[in-house]
Formats: C-alpha cells, sequence, structure tokens
C-alpha cells in the first residue's frame, strides 16, 4: 500500500485554511492602519439619559468582579472591599477570576460573566486589549464596566480606580522621611532594579519634591539598587550604612527592599537612629513598627481600591456618573471623589501606616 | 473463534441474550456514551444555569474552545499513531509572537498567516526529525519543545504584547459567520474538520496510520513508509496550531507569548475523552468533535455557575483526563475477565 501523496492532502489542507482567511486580501499594514479595532466606544450606550447625582442606588445590584487570578492574597484583599461596597449598598458581588494570569485567560470569564447578566464587571485587567473585545459587547448590553488596580482599553470601560499616582507616591514618600529625620540630614533610595519603569518615576518626582524649600535641608546622597532580591537588599543596606556615617534616612519604595533594610536595622547599632520609610506591607513590617525599628512607612490600602471601585460601579449603574472627567459622586466611607481625565478615579495619596494604626490592617 | 463460542454459550443461557447484544454493540460504542453524557450535561448545564441552553453559550463558548478544537484534529492522527504531541500549545504561543513580532516591523497580516504556519510546520518537523530520525519517545521530546518553543516566543516578542491589528481581520476571527450565531472560527473548524476525517477515514494514508499505531513493527514489515508518515502527522500538528495561534491572536486582537498555556492538557483531553487509544491505532474524529462538545459545554456550565470557582475546570478536565484512559482499559479487563471465567465453566460442563 502507497502512502498516497500525504504531502499534497497536507498542502491541500493549509491551502483551504489560508483561502478560508484571506476572505478580503486588502494588505493592510501597521503603517496604514489606524490603530486597531477601536471602533465603537464602550460608553455609547452610557450616554444616554445624562446624569442624576441624585438617582436612587439600584436595589439587589449584582456585580461580577475578575481579578487577575485566583488565589492571589494581594488580590483577594482587594476584591473584599468589592464585597463590602455591594452589601453595604444592598446588593451582592461575586469574584470569578482565571486560574493563570495569561493575557487571554479572562476572555471566557467575561463571556460567562455577561450571560448572567450583572450590573457591572469591574475588573483587573491582566492585557489591557485582549480584554476590550469581550468587555466591549457587554458594554453594549448594557453592563457598567470599571476597571481597577491595572487598567484596560479606556474605550472598553466607563471608569479606571487607580490606587496612586507616581506624583503622590514620590511626594508622600518624601514627606514620610522628613517627617521621621525632622526635615534635615543626608538620606539614601533603595529601589529595586536600575531599569524598572515604576521605581524610576517615583525616584524622579522625589528627586523634584526634594527641590522644594521645605526641604532645602534634606540631601539625597545615593540611589542604590537591590533588584527586588531580599539579600541583595538587605546587603545594599549595609552598604549605604557604612558608606554615609552621617546618613538619616532610607527610602525603599519597594515591598521586598523596605522588608530587607528594616531587618538589617533591626540587628544593627544604628536601630532607631537611622530611619527608614518605603512601600510596604503592614503584615511583613509590623514586627518592625512594634520594635521601634521603623516609625512610619506607607501603602495604598488594597481593600480601600476594591471598595471605591464597588461604589463608582453602583454610581454608574444608578446613572450619577457616566464616566466623564468632573463628574463628581459620594464613595460611602471614602467620601466625595471627582472624575479625573480619561475617566480615572485616584483612591487618593498613600496610607502612613504607624503603631497606633497598623493593626487596624491584614494585608 | 472465541466471540462464536461466548455467543452460542449465550444463546443457550437465555432467549433474551439476543436483545442484550445489540443493547451492547449501540452502548458498547464509545460516541454513544459521549453522545448519552451529552445529553446529561444538557440537563445538567441547565440546573446549574438558565442562561446554559442559549444560542449565546454556543457562541462564546465555542469561541473560547476554538484553538483547542483546532489542535485537537491533527493531535488525534498522532495519537492513533501511538504517538503525542505536547508542544502544540507552545507552538501557538510561537505563533502568536512572530505574528506581533512581523505586524510590529510593518508587514500586512495577508503576508504573516502564511510566514507562521510555516514556523509552525518548521516546529512540527523538528518535533517529528526528533522522533523519527534519532528514534526519542515523542512524550520525552514534545515535553522538552513545550518548553523550548514557549521559551522562543518569549524571546520573539518579550514580555510584550501587541494589540493595534487591524479591525479587519479581527473581526474576521471574532465575528459571526454570515449573520448566524456561529462564529467564523468554528466554521473554520467544520472545514479542517471535514478535511481530517476524509484524510484519516478514507484515504490509504489514514489507513497506515491506524496500520501504525495498532502495530508499527507489522506495518513497517508490510512496506510502510513508517517515519515518513510520522513526520508529516508531526508536520500538520504544528502547522494546525501555528494556525490556532493566528486564531486566538486575532480573535482576542493580542499577540503574546503567554497565550494559551496548558491548552495542550485540554487538546489531549479532548483526543482521549473522544475515544482515541493512548495506545494507538482506535479512534475517529467524530469521537473527538463529541469530546469537543462536551468539554466545552462543561466549561461553559462551570464559569456559568455562581458558586463553583474556575479551579473546578482544572479538576474536571484532569479527571476526564485519567478517566478517558482508564474507562476503555476498565471496560476491556472486566470482558476479559468475564469470558475466562465463561470458558472455564464451558470446560466445567463438558
Amino acid at each position: 500500500m502507497k502512502p498516497a501523496r500525504p504531502r499534497t492532502l497536507g498542502a491541500l489542507l493549509v491551502a483551504l485554511a489560508l483561502a478560508l482567511f484571506a476572505l478580503a486580501a486588502c494588505g493592510e499594514t501597521k503603517n496604514d492602519s489606524s490603530t486597531g479595532s477601536s471602533a465603537q466606544p464602550g460608553t455609547s450606550s452610557q450616554a444616554e439619559g445624562g446624569v442624576n447625582p441624585d438617582a436612587p442606588i439600584k436595589k439587589g445590584m449584582k456585580t461580577v468582579s475578575i481579578p487577575k487570578q485566583l488565589g492571589n492574597p494581594y488580590e483577594e484583599y482587594e476584591h473584599s472591599g468589592i464585597d463590602e461596597a455591594l452589601t453595604e449598598l444592598g446588593g451582592s458581588n461575586r469574584i470569578s477570576g482565571p486560574t493563570d494570569a495569561g493575557a487571554s485567560t479572562q476572555i471566557p470569564i467575561i463571556n460567562a460573566a455577561v450571560q448572567q447578566k450583572p450590573s457591572a464587571i469591574i475588573i483587573a485587567g491582566n492585557d489591557p486589549n485582549a480584554v476590550a473585545p469581550a468587555l466591549k459587547q457587554a458594554a453594549q448590553r448594557g453592563v457598567k464596566i470599571v476597571g481597577m488596580d491595572s487598567d484596560v482599553a479606556p474605550d472598553a470601560r466607563s471608569v479606571f480606580i487607580n490606587q496612586v499616582t507616581t506624583q503622590l507616591v514620590g511626594e508622600g514618600q518624601v514627606k514620610s522621611i522628613s517627617n521621621e529625620i525632622g526635615g534635615k540630614g543626608q538620606i539614601a533610595i533603595l529601589s529595586a532594579t536600575a531599569n524598572a519603569t515604576n521605581q524610576n518615576a517615583w525616584i524622579k518626582v522625589m528627586k523634584e519634591e526634594l527641590k522644594k524649600p521645605e526641604y532645602k535641608d534634606i540631601k539625597l546622597v545615593k540611589v542604590a539598587y537591590g533588584d527586588d532580591d531580599d539579600q541583595k537588599s538587605f546587603q545594599e543596606t549595609q552598604g549605604l550604612i557604612q558608606a554615609y556615617p552621617n546618613l538619616k534616612g532610607i527610602i525603599s519604595p519597594t515591598t521586598v527592599g523596605v522588608a530587607a533594610a528594616a531587618r538589617y536595622l533591626s540587628t544593627s547599632p544604628q536601630k532607631g537612629k537611622i530611619k527608614l520609610t518605603g512601600l510596604g506591607f503592614p503584615n511583613q513590617m509590623r514586627k518592625f513598627v512594634k520594635n521601634g525599628t521603623v516609625e512610619e512607612f506607607q501603602l495604598w490600602v488594597p481593600k480601600d481600591v476594591g471598595y471605591l471601585a464597588g461604589q463608582a460601579a453602583a454610581a454608574l449603574v444608578a446613572g450619577r456618573i457616566t464616566g466623564k472627567e468632573g463628574e463628581k459622586f459620594k464613595a460611602g466611607r471614602l467620601g466625595e471623589y471627582t472624575i479625573g481625565a480619561n475617566g480615572e478615579i485616584v483612591l487618593g495619596p498613600l496610607t502612613t501606616f504607624t503603631k497606633d494604626n497598623i493593626d487596624k490592617f491584614d494585608f | 473463534m472465541p466471540t462464536e463460542t461466548v455467543v452460542s454459550s449465550e444463546a443457550q443461557l437465555a432467549d433474551r441474550a439476543p436483545a442484550r447484544r445489540d443493547w451492547r454493540r449501540v452502548l458498547g460504542r464509545w460516541e454513544a456514551l459521549l453522545v448519552a453524557l451529552l445529553g446529561a450535561l444538557a440537563i445538567a448545564g441547565q440546573l446549574i444555569s438558565p442562561e446554559f441552553l442559549t444560542t449565546d453559550s454556543f457562541t462564546t463558548g465555542s469561541l473560547d474552545f476554538s484553538e483547542v478544537a483546532l489542535m485537537a484534529l491533527p493531535l488525534a492522527m498522532v495519537i492513533v499513531a501511538a504517538e503525542i504531541d505536547l508542544s502544540v500549545a507552545s507552538v501557538l504561543a510561537v505563533s502568536s509572537a512572530l505574528m506581533a513580532y512581523l505586524w510590529n516591523h510593518g508587514q500586512p497580516v495577508e503576508a504573516i498567516i502564511p510566514i507562521c504556519l510555516v514556523a509552525g510546520a518548521l516546529c512540527g518537523a523538528f518535533n517529528g526529525l526528533l522522533v523519527t530520525r534519532l528514534g526519542l519517545p515523542s512524550l520525552a521530546v514534545t515535553i522538552g519543545t513545550l518548553a523550548l518553543f514557549r521559551g522562543l516566543a518569549f524571546v520573539v516578542i518579550g514580555d510584550d504584547s501587541v494589540t493595534d491589528f487591524p479591525a479587519t481581520w479581527t473581526d474576521r476571527a471574532f465575528g459571526d459567520f454570515a449573520g448566524t450565531f456561529v462564529p467564523n472560527t468554528i466554521v473554520l473548524f467544520v472545514v479542517l474538520a471535514a478535511g481530517f476525517a476524509v484524510l484519516l477515514h478514507a484515504t490509504p494514508f489514514g489507513r497506515s496510520v491506524y496500520a501504525i499505531g495498532a502495530n508499527e513493527e507489522a506495518a513497517y514489515f508490510s512496506g510502510l513508509r513508517v517515519k515518513r508518515i510520522k513526520l508529516i502527522l508531526f508536520t500538520l500538528s504544528g502547522t494546525v496550531a501555528a494556525l490556532a495561534g493566528v486564531v486566538i491572536t486575532l480573535r482576542n486582537s493580542t499577540g503574546a507569548a503567554n497565550v494559551g498555556q496548558g491548552l495542550e492538557l485540554t487538546a489531549v483531553t479532548a483526543v482521549l475523552l473522544g475515544g482515541v487509544s493512548i495506545f494507538g491505532g482506535r479512534g475517529t474524529i467524530a469521537g473527538v468533535i463529541l469530546a469537543l462538545l462536551l468539554l466545552g459545554g462543561i466549561q461553559k456550565a462551570l464559569l456559568l455557575s455562581e458558586s463553583i470557582s474556575s479551579y473546578w475546570i482544572q479538576i474536571v478536565t484532569g479527571a476526564l483526563l485519567i478517566g478517558s484512559v482508564l474507562g476503555p482499559n476498565l471496560v476491556r479487563r472486566v470482558a476479559g475477565v468475564r469470558r475466562r471465567s465463561r470458558s472455564l465453566q464451558e470446560e466445567e460442563s463438558s
């Protein structure tokens, strides 16, 4: 038996596939196409009716919140804030997420959520654009879309809840260290890697801040890089203290760095003398705050990010806001918020954790 | 013939035996079991959510499953030939990353698609050559290339994702066929499925694939070019996986290296659940299509459930994989034991 020209058969199959896909060959390339598939804005269905800031909140409202991935404690804490907001407003929220954070794993979740006809979907996007077509379809069916934590394509959601801005991190961190060292002396920064985009943006703002008159007595002597590695950060802290005997304070705007620096300081003779602040998790920093190594450090509260997202979703559903710049709404215990450019709502300045309030937070 | 003795002994035992044989012949077929399971799923799914039996479910569910469905077709032939290809989802990623890279470098989609398919064919041929020319087990080879090709995809595009593909193409992959609720990607699948069904069931090539899977040595000594046929199968698998990569990229309008992780598991599950024997030599394209419907339906039902976490999709997929290998095996063993005990009875009575 002769194996009947399998080559021809294979080629035929491929040709068939090609023919089907090349239904209308138009030779469009990146250079001559206007960007992508952004045909209809996701907010189109919300434009009708106008805004009524006193519109009643829908009773028994149901929302679905989609994290990047299940099983991440940070995200679970964040999404518990959405549950809190919805319960407070007499509705309910269901968390439904993918088991891995691939670019397209959230799409089936979105599609299934839409079929259940929720009032709103709150999503932390794994990939800003992969989820956009599914979200736009959801919006066309009247589901309000709220982005949270990491944004999705702006035309695929009504509002985006940003935990913090670059400016606010820079300002907050400088204020915190100034507070700790009494506005005077040498400071250093312990960053993550030398090319980390967010770190560098924050450090840039810090340098600008330090030019202000109220910080004129503070001198930044060095930016060290601990590569977000516990051991390296530990050693870099040691190095900074040896190289700069007059060092008064260290800012470490990374959760790994600030914990490693605190660990070094807690066993060194400079404990309590060299001040430390940074961005850290209360659960990691608690013991260093309690034993006097660290007076204060900062971060946003993930649960508040979720709470604000839940409140914004309810306001959208009620028609109190549509996502336009300048619209205001009340977000329960967090107070009043104003929508910024591009539908962005910023949670606010960093929360400062000290020995007085740290036990209120568990994350 | 042992079967004849069984039949005659049964006929002596009771007069309702012929009816029992028919019943067994129908239910004995794996495809019939799958159809029954589909019926059960329809009821269970509808109980889980009233949204289950809707065209909406079919549209989004089949769209979500289109890549797995495409990859399962050539994979079925590979497994019938008693080999396996675990690298399909990684080839899909290579194709997606390559699309992103070429689009960023100003190539039109019409030129990118053939290049991706050729790249997929090369990946498949690489697997095939390692298996046939070096005589390595395909399980080991394709676990290796599962990691290797995925790594390659990350080398091509890194952590970036490219998202500005032209709307004409993304609509083509995301949209519905001629205003119906059937997505275009499923039309593509149906066309390919017909092609593969003909190839496997109605050509000498297909018959030689069965022959190789049933007994490779016998196939070789009866003059089949075993190595060449296997090489072609792996190349086909790579090519179609690359086509799935094109589909997932356009459908989501996102080219990235991290797409489709773990889809190889779902594809293998679909093939084995479809009644293709993991030991080769047995299975049909129709069974694989039924298994795809079943798996897609289960996934949709679990997603629609208000209380079941998506971890269960993985658990159910894994359990079905084991079940579909275990099921036929158990049936055969039980049948074997019964046959032996019956022939023992006969010996005693005679």
